[in-house]
């Protein structure tokens, strides 16, 4: 089973590397970039088949390692 | 008073943290390496040093702030005795949730390394007696990471509390109200970007940093 977990800063935190990197986008012409954010994708291979119970583990992981919740917000996505 | 030292792979600041220990007490502190699950018995004082630890994967001090001595630098913080992060031992403070807030990239994008001018916001601490408030010092900075961010209600607790011990002059790095130290609610944990310990001497860095020392571990 693998998890797929998105960390993103959450709306408000203000996020120079994405800032820089929407300004490096304007820079080679694509002027329709208004901002970009950016975060962290982290995928995760777990062993056992019960999904439901799989989710709830990386859930207590985001909370206690993956994301830091001062910060960063994070989704889940179970496959 | 007996120190110790926390050592983690990357810390780059752990020999300048007890070179300026050993100047003010005389007497070396103990290296404790992160993978130790106790403190040396009887330490009264606990330094992070600066550095690097773990090539600052996935954020600055996240994994130093879970491996093993950390429970025990806990337990030494709720029994109520010091504990110093300085620089990447701030974050690592942060990280474990003893200090509230977050250390993010500069504003800058740029690593900063530099003499910093500080003001002393509250010299009636255990950390920073030797100080008078209001007072100028310079305390060289050298991070990438030192962006002080917290929620307003945390920020106004902490100024309300007069818990920012150091503000900078001059904003290096983007934190919030120009915050450079900061101090937990009990007041026996303190974290601060600036390294007090490379400016211990004259010859190197100049000695605004020694105060703190003498302040916390008295002179020798």
């Amino acid at each position: 089973m693998k998890a797929r977990i998105h960390v993103y800063l959450k709306p408000g935190v203000l996020d120079p590397q994405g800032a820089a990197v929407a300004g490096a986008l304007k820079n080679l012409g694509f002027n329709e970039v208004e901002s970009a954010r950016q975060g962290k994708l982290i995928e995760l291979d777990l062993t056992g088949d019960d999904a439901d119970a799989a989710k709830a583990r990386v859930e207590d992981m985001c909370q206690k390692l993956l994301a830091n919740p001062v910060i960063e917000n994070f989704s889940i996505e179970m496959a | 008073m007996k120190s110790a030292v926390i050592v983690f792979p990357g810390s780059n600041c752990d020999r300048d943290a007890a070179m300026a220990i050993e100047k003010v007490t005389g007497a070396a502190p103990a290296m404790v390496w992160h993978q130790e699950t106790e403190l040396p018995e009887g330490t009264d004082f606990v330094m992070l040093p600066g550095g690097f630890s773990y090539g600052d994967y996935l954020r600055c001090g996240a994994m130093a702030g879970v491996s093993h001595i950390i429970p025990a630098v806990k337990a030494h913080a709720e029994a109520g005795k010091p504990v110093l992060g300085v620089c990447n031992g701030f974050q690592i403070l942060i990280e474990t949730g003893l200090l509230p807030g977050a250390l993010m990239r500069n504003a800058s994008l740029h690593f900063v390394c530099e003499k910093a001018p500080l003001r002393v916001e509250n010299a009636n601490t255990q950390f920073t007696s030797g100080y008078s408030t209001n007072r100028e010092i310079v305390i060289p900075i050298a991070h990438h990471d030192g962006n002080y961010f917290a929620d307003d209600e945390t920020l106004n607790a902490l100024e309300g509390d007069g818990r920012v011990l150091f503000r900078y002059a001059s904003n290096p790095n983007g934190s919030a109200r120009d915050i450079a130290g900061i101090a937990n609610e009990r007041g026996n944990v303190m974290g601060m970007m600036p390294h007090p310990e490379r400016a211990i001497d004259a010859d190197h860095g100049g000695t605004d940093g020694l105060a703190l020392f003498e302040s916390l571990l008295g002179s020798a």
